[in-house]
């Protein structure tokens, strides 16, 4: 009774708190200096019409390094504890009484035909992220929707792990050494001029943006398809 | 006016998912609650960047980059919502793997169930 008490308090104290933040807010009518710059910058300077994923991947590129780094540490914790010492996986159903029975026909065909849209949808999603809303991150995390849809349609099917890891390290890598070419040839780590920047609005421009978001998909999809491979009973 | 309808909705969900945290005992349900709150967080972020009638800040031949500064939003909140959404799933990757092992450590979900670490 006392807890259930002080959880109404503790709710209702932090909705008041939130209440005022409600009442004192107020809309901005202009946007802020910093917005401003980067919004007058990220065109001029870096030739991305999108001024988000300008700031993403070439102004806190270093920042979308951090957290590639924290996606990677999260895939190698939940092996870590999700890892069994058990009989090794992948064993035919036959082997193994009382496993999940196959999926529907529903299921399969649906799956037949959606993946290959998904995966374009995707790349789409991934090369374009520098002319409209969409980027590495967010095709990356088509792809693994993808991955989760084949995973549900045939839960025999074995992705390459190898290959999601060789794939993954090499796609982080390179992204590391295009920062390091932005050291040597352009002004700072990280920064897209290494390439010609383009004339802007067109599918090639922008300079590396469009291949640190091709490499931050790739990465990105690969490390979500172990991290959902691991979840798989 | 509407981004204090949206940031009061992601204000509300940030109270729905702590309401759910501290009331329910099954481990999955609290972490349905902790993403409740991250969802509502990210949803605060992105009110705060909203610039009165403002559009998505991306130039092209509908929005020349005069017209940008003074109408499009703040970019900020939403570049550092999506950092936030990536760390978020991250986050509940590792929640759920963990709560598998306690279900195979002690057959139950109950977090009642666990109370070696309890003081």
């Amino acid at each position: 009774m006392i807890r259930r008490h002080s959880i109404i308090v503790a709710i209702v104290s932090l909705g008041l708190v939130f209440a005022s933040l409600v009442i004192g807010y107020t809309e901005q009518q202009a946007a802020r200096p910093l917005a401003e710059s980067y919004i007058r910058l990220v065109p001029q300077e870096l030739g991305a019409p999108n001024v988000i994923t300008g700031i993403l991947l070439t102004y806190r590129a270093f920042d979308t390094l951090g957290e590639i780094a924290v996606l990677f540490m999260v895939a190698a914790s939940v092996g870590l504890v999700l890892g069994r010492e058990g009989p090794p996986r992948g064993v035919p159903s036959e082997d193994r009484p009382g496993e999940a029975r196959p999926s529907s026909e529903i299921v399969q065909t649906g799956t037949q035909i959606l993946v290959p849209l998904i995966s374009i949808f995707a790349a789409y999603i991934i090369m374009n992220g520098h002319l409209t809303a969409g980027g590495g991150f967010q095709g990356g995390a088509v792809i693994a929707s993808g991955i989760l849809l084949v995973l549900l349609a045939y839960p025999q099917y074995q992705p390459n792990l190898e290959f999601l890891g060789i794939t993954e390290s090499v796609a982080g890598a390179l992204f590391v050494l295009a920062g390091i070419a932005g050291l040597i040839v352009a002004d700072g780590f990280l920064d897209n001029r290494i390439l010609p920047l383009g004339q802007f609005g067109a599918f090639f421009s922008a300079g590396a943006i469009p291949v640190l978001s091709a490499l931050l998909g790739i990465k990105v999809g690969c490390e979500l398809s172990v991290i959902l491979e691991r979840f798989r009973p | 006016m509407i981004s204090r309808i949206v940031l009061t909705t992601g204000l509300l969900l940030v109270l729905i998912g702590l309401w759910g945290m501290l009331t329910h005992r099954n481990i999955l349900r609290i972490i349905i609650g902790f993403s409740l709150m991250g969802t509502g967080t990210h949803i605060v972020i992105v009110a705060i960047g909203y610039v009165a009638n403002g559009t998505a800040p991306i130039i092209d031949r509908a929005l020349s980059v005069s017209e940008a500064i003074s109408r499009a939003v703040d970019p900020v909140p939403s570049a550092l919502a999506v950092t936030a959404i990536v760390i978020g799933m991250a986050v509940t990757a590792v929640m759920l793997a963990y709560a598998i092992r306690l279900y195979e450590s002690k057959k139950t979900l109950s977090i009642d169930a666990f109370t070696e670490s309890k003081w």
